[in-house]
Order: C-alpha cells, then structure tokens, then sequence
C-alpha cells in the first residue's frame, strides 16, 4: 500500500508549448509514427552497413576478381530497399503476434496461417482478374489495392472464427492447452487449404500468372552516381502499403476510443468489463485487425514472390513471431521495430553472403546467420528490443 | 432512524459463492432501497468483495439470486450489468497503468454517447481533484498511490450510474482526502445516485450511510440502521476500535 501523502494545493496549471505540441494530432499522428520508423531504419541501416564493411575487410576476399568493399558500395540501395520492404512484411505479421498477446497474453501461432491465407486469396483474386482477361489492363494501383483488401477482409474473418471456435472455450484452461490447440490449427489449416487448391487448381505452388503481372515484378531501373539500382515495384507496394497501415494502425489503437479499450482490455480484462467494456466483442476486434494486416502481408508477400502454396506461412511466420519477441512482446512499436530489423539482417546478409559463393557462404546461409545474430540480441536483451519484463511469457 | 422506504433497487437472496473449494459467501441476502446509502462492514477476509464482485457479476454465486431494478441479473456478464446503471469502483484502485490520466478517465465514460456530457463530467472530476487536471497526460501507473485512488473515483464519477458499489474507496488516502471522498458520497447520494459501500473506516461509513450489514466469514450476522450499528456494543469493539 502506498503512504498516504497526497494533499492538494490548488497550482497553477500550465502545460508548456512542446508538450502542447505533442499532444497534437499532427505529432501523434503523422510526425511521430512516421520519425520513429526513419529514424530506425536510419540508424539499423548506418550499423548494418559499418559491420558489413568490417567484416569485408576482415574476411579474407573470396577471389581475386571482386574486391568486396567496392562490390557492396554498388549494391548497398538495392540492399536497404529490399530489406525495408522485407521489414514491413515481418512487422505486419508481428503485429498480429503481440496484438493477442496483448490482450490475451497468449501466441497465437496459428497466425502464420492467417498470413499464407491472405496469400491464397491475394493469388486467388489476381486469376479471377486474369481469368476474366482484365488483369492486364487494370490499373495497378486499384488492382493491388482491391486484391489486398480482399485478403484482409478475409484472414481478419478467419481469425475472428479461429478465435470464437478455437480459442475463446479455452479461456480458462491452463496456458499450454491453447497453445497446443494453435500449433493443430496450423497443421489443419495447412491441409484444408492445400486439399482445397489441389481440388480447386491441381497445383501445389500456384504461380502467378507472370505475364500479365510483369508490370508489378519487372525491376524499376536507374543509377545512383554511378551504381546501377534495380528495385521491384512490388516492394515500392509493400512500402507505400505498409506505411499507410501501420499510420492508420498507430491512430486506431492510441487515437480512437475503440483502441483506447483495447489497450484498457489487455492492461485489466476485469476493470474493462466493469467499465461496461464487452471484453469479448474487444479481443474478437483485436483478432480481426491482427488477421488483416497478416492477411495483406501475405497478399503482398505472394504478390512479390510470384508464388504461394498451403506452406508459406511457415517461415515469414517465425520470423515474424522471432520479430515481436525481439520488439518486446506485447509492444506494438517493438514488433514494428523488430520486423524492420529482421528485414535489414537478412537482406544486408543475402546481398554480402553472395559474394563469398564460391568459398561456399552461399546465401542459403542467411537463414542460419539471421537466427545467430537474433538468439545473440535475445541473450543480450532478453525481453527484447522495448520489452520491459520477460516473467509470465511463454 | 426510520424504518427503510423506496423501492427496493438491488436484491441478493441466499447467495453462496466459492473460489474453488472455499466457501466465501454463505447464504447471504440483502437489499438496497432507492436512494439509500447502505454500508457493508466487516473485518479481512470477511467477504464485502466478494459480496460486491457477485453483485456485479464479476464472479457467479453457486446458488441464490441477484436481482437489480426487478430483473433476475444472476450469471449475467458485468459489462452487461453495467450497462444497466451499475458501477463496481472494486477494491486496489485498478487504474489502466499504461493509460493516461485523461484517458483512463475516458474509459469511465466508455456508455456515454454524447461529447458534451463527458466533458461536463470531465470538468466536474477537475474540480473535485485539481491535481488531476494537471497530470492529464500522466501514464496512470506512474500517478502516487492516493492519486490512483483520486483517478479511481474520478474515473467512477464518470460512469454516472443509478447504483454505486464502492469497496473501500478512502483506502491510502490522507484524511483530509477522506473527507473529501466522503463529501463526494453523499453529494452523489443527494443527486439521486443509490449506493452501497463497503468500508475499512466503519466510523465514517456508519456515518454517511442509513442502513448496515455486518459481514463475518462469510455470513451476515447483524443487519440495523446505521445509527444503531454504531451503538451498538459489539460492532463498537470489532469494528470502531473501542477496547
Ligand atoms: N480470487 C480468490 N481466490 C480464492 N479465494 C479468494 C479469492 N478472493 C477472495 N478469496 C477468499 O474469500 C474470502 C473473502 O474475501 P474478500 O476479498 O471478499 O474479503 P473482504 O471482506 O473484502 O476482505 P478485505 O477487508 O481484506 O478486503 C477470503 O477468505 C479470501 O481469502
Ligand atoms: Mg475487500
């Protein structure tokens, strides 16, 4: 129990201009969100690029043709671009991670799914478009758009279900169970859809129909001084899509009354529900915000592979689970910030393991070098990147 | 002290409520009248929470039956209660700690539709407590302890409901701000706002209330006017402090 103490003499109030200006909606809103992630990606990007030369000039040159400092100087945009629009991806799946956990202290690792989903349905929408022959002169703008909204409308349902059938009767039951009961959802989930696209398409990876796409994947060419650059459009969509979420996201959730009661909801279920919160309505309305933006990831995640199948969830879905563990679990702005870290590791690594190809550093290494450098962050920083206390986790 | 009149607003009849094995409530019935203030008393771990929790449907009785403004609200879910005109201000404060001031006042108003009105509440929780005003973009959990219990009551005050249960509400706060919450009881009171309270401070709740329980293990074991509680020998020595 707190000292009593508190006597109050009646002071003057003031609030300073910044302060002021703070709490402003231009600061809030647009400046603030939008800062935060420049700043990020400024500063992982300086770090990033000062260990790669290091390494570069440390390492012994793999040959005697590329001298590697030189070789990264020329690739280092393409790298950051790419590793960015990685990034997003990864922070929109973490989201949908740290959202349920949030408010139900629980991982939902059925989430994966709910992205390979929004996949499906993203290359679903893209044939019917091609299918009924106006895909190709569709504008690209509104063709994205349509086939990501789609997506999300429909993994934020999926999840919404997930959470009603799956989830809510376990409420109450020990931690593990419905955890255990997220891990069999992925595997039916998996199955259901793979059955389905065999049945439906006789195909395990569904290609997207490469010709009538090619103005989404065929690289954007120019220089920088006299670096050649090359940058798919898709990840030009990925940024400008992530970054109108993420802005609508950061004004949900702190902006609106419905997002205040999310964060009251995950910070005391009880006191919510005496406040007359219909705590229930409030998780499902998590769920289906966390499932929509996994879904445009996917979506998009398909879009720029040219491929999906039942599977894709399965790797961007750790990652982007390694993500919010990184961010601080339960941390929106900590997903968003590990996801743009995990991106820029494995790009900057994709990119620099290429050239030690032939002493075989090939960059199928990525992967093992992307979770080395995360399992070292986590032992640095166990409770992640803005964590704040790593008891009562999974 | 006359005899109780009003309508009966809140009723629980031979209510029993467990937390697994333990039997916290046995067969206790109640009611408050419209308009009344009626007070809980009893020592620690006598179940006044528990009484309030089941009232406001946090937790369900195994048996018995709440009954509020004449419909059967046993089992019903608390926002649903709430809904209905009841505010549950529960024990420890239960301030939003990652919330701000403001915001958590915000919630306090979550049934409210009209900007207007809770910004009339807004002025009225300024008045009462100055300093909140002051600390409106304060996160909560970094507010003192009797801060907290100010926001608590600030943030009720918001609710405006028809029936109040507050369980302890002069908990941590220094006695001037006791004065204070008490005064805010009864000018609630006086506006029409029926409540029940259960208290650690027997002395001021036998005060300000008309009617009282008398809460021990679980069962009530005195029912009078407040005046008579306060008289009466026996609660004088548990509760009042009288060796
Ligand atoms: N969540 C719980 N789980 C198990 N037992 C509980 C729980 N909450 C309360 N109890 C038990 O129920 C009984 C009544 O508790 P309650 O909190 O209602 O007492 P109280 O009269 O409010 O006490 P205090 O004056 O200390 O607040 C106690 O014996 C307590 O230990
Ligand atoms: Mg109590």
């Amino acid at each position: 129990m707190n000292a009593p103490g508190v006597i109050t003499e009646p002071q003057p109030v003031k609030i300073s201009a910044l302060m002021q200006f703070r709490q402003s909606w231009f600061y809030r809103f647009i400046l603030f969100p939008l800062g935060q992630i420049l700043l990020f990606i400024l500063g992982a990007t300086v770090v990033l690029t000062i260990a790669v030369y290091l390494i570069a000039y440390i390492l012994p040159p793999p040959n005697s043709r590329v001298f590697v400092p030189d070789a990264i100087g020329r690739q280092l945009a393409s790298w950051i671009i790419n590793g960015v629009s990685i990034g997003f991806l990864y922070a929109m799946i973490a989201l949908g991670y740290t959202m349920v956990y949030g408010v139900l202290k629980f991982i939902n690792f059925a989430h994966a799914e709910i992205f390979m989903v929004g996949g499906i349905v993203g290359y679903e929408v893209t044939m019917r478009l091609n299918e009924a022959g106006i895909l190709a002169d569709m504008n690209p703008a509104l063709m994205v758009t349509f086939m990501v909204l789609t997506a999300m409308l429909i993994s934020g349902t999926l999840a919404v279900i997930v959470e009603r059938v799956a989830y809510r009767p376990l409420r109450r039951a020990p931690r593990l169970v419905p955890l255990i009961t997220a891990i069999g959802l992925s595997f039916i989930l998996q199955d259901v859809v793979r059955a389905t696209m065999q049945i439906t398409r006789a195909q395990f990876d569904l290609v997207y129909p490469t010709k009538n796409i090619a103005v989404y994947t065929t690289p954007i060419r120019f220089t920088i001084g006299e670096n050649p650059v090359s940058v798919r459009p898709t990840f030009v969509l990925i940024i400008i899509a992530a970054i109108i979420m993420l802005v609508a996201l950061n004004y949900f959730v702190n902006g609106t009354k419905w997002g205040r009661a999310i964060r009251a909801v995950s910070q005391d279920q009880t006191m919510s529900g005496l406040l007359g919160v219909n705590v229930n309505q409030l998780i499902a309305l998590t769920f289906f915000i966390g499932g929509a933006l996994g879904g445009a990831a996917g979506a998009l995640f398909g879009l720029n592979t040219g491929s999906v199948n039942a599977y894709m969830g399965v790797t961007p879905g750790l990652k982007a689970f390694i993500a919010a563990v990184l961010g601080g679990i339960g941390n929106l702005t900590g997903a968003l910030l590990g996801g743009l870290t995990i991106g820029l590791i494995e790009s900057y690594l994709n990119g620099f393991l290429f050239f030690y190809d032939s002493i075989g550093l090939g960059f199928r290494w990525t992967d093992v070098f992307v979770f080395l450098v995360l399992i070292l962050m986590l032992l640095f920083r166990p409770s992640g990147i803005l964590g704040e206390k790593v008891d009562e986790k999974v | 002290m006359s005899a109780p009149q009003g309508e009966i607003v809140l009723k629980i009849d031979n209510i029993n409520t467990y937390y697994g094995h333990i039997h916290a409530l046995k067969g206790i019935s109640l009611d408050v009248r419209q308009g009344e203030i009626v007070t809980l008393i009893g020592t620690n771990g006598a179940g006044k929470s528990t009484t309030l929790r089941t009232i406001s449907g946090v937790v369900r009785p195994r048996t018995g039956k709440v009954t509020f403004k004449g419909k059967d609200i046993t089992g019903m879910k608390s926002h649903e209660i709430q809904a209905m005109g009841m505010s549950h201000v529960p024990e420890g404060r239960r301030i939003f700690p990652q919330l701000t001031v403001m915001e958590n006042l915000d919630m306090g108003a979550w049934n409210v539709k009209e900007s207007k009105e809770i910004e009339k509440r807004k002025q009225r929780v300024f008045e009462l407590f100055p300093r909140m005003k002051e600390r409106i973009f304060q996160k909560g959990g970094t507010l003192s302890g009797g801060e907290q219990q100010m926001l608590a009551i600030g943030r009720a005050l918001m609710v405006d409901p028809d029936i109040l249960l507050l369980d302890e509400p002069s908990m941590g706060l220094a006695p001037v701000l006791v004065e204070v919450i008490f005064d805010i009881i009864l000018q609630l009171n006086k506006q029409g706002t029926t409540i029940l309270l259960v208290e650690q401070n027997a002395l001021m709740a036998l005060e300000v209330a008309s009617r009282g329980y008398v809460l021990q293990t679980g069962e009530i074991t005195l029912s009078d006017s407040a005046q008579n509680l306060a008289n009466n020998d026996s609660v004088r020595k548990a509760y009042l402090g009288e060796e």
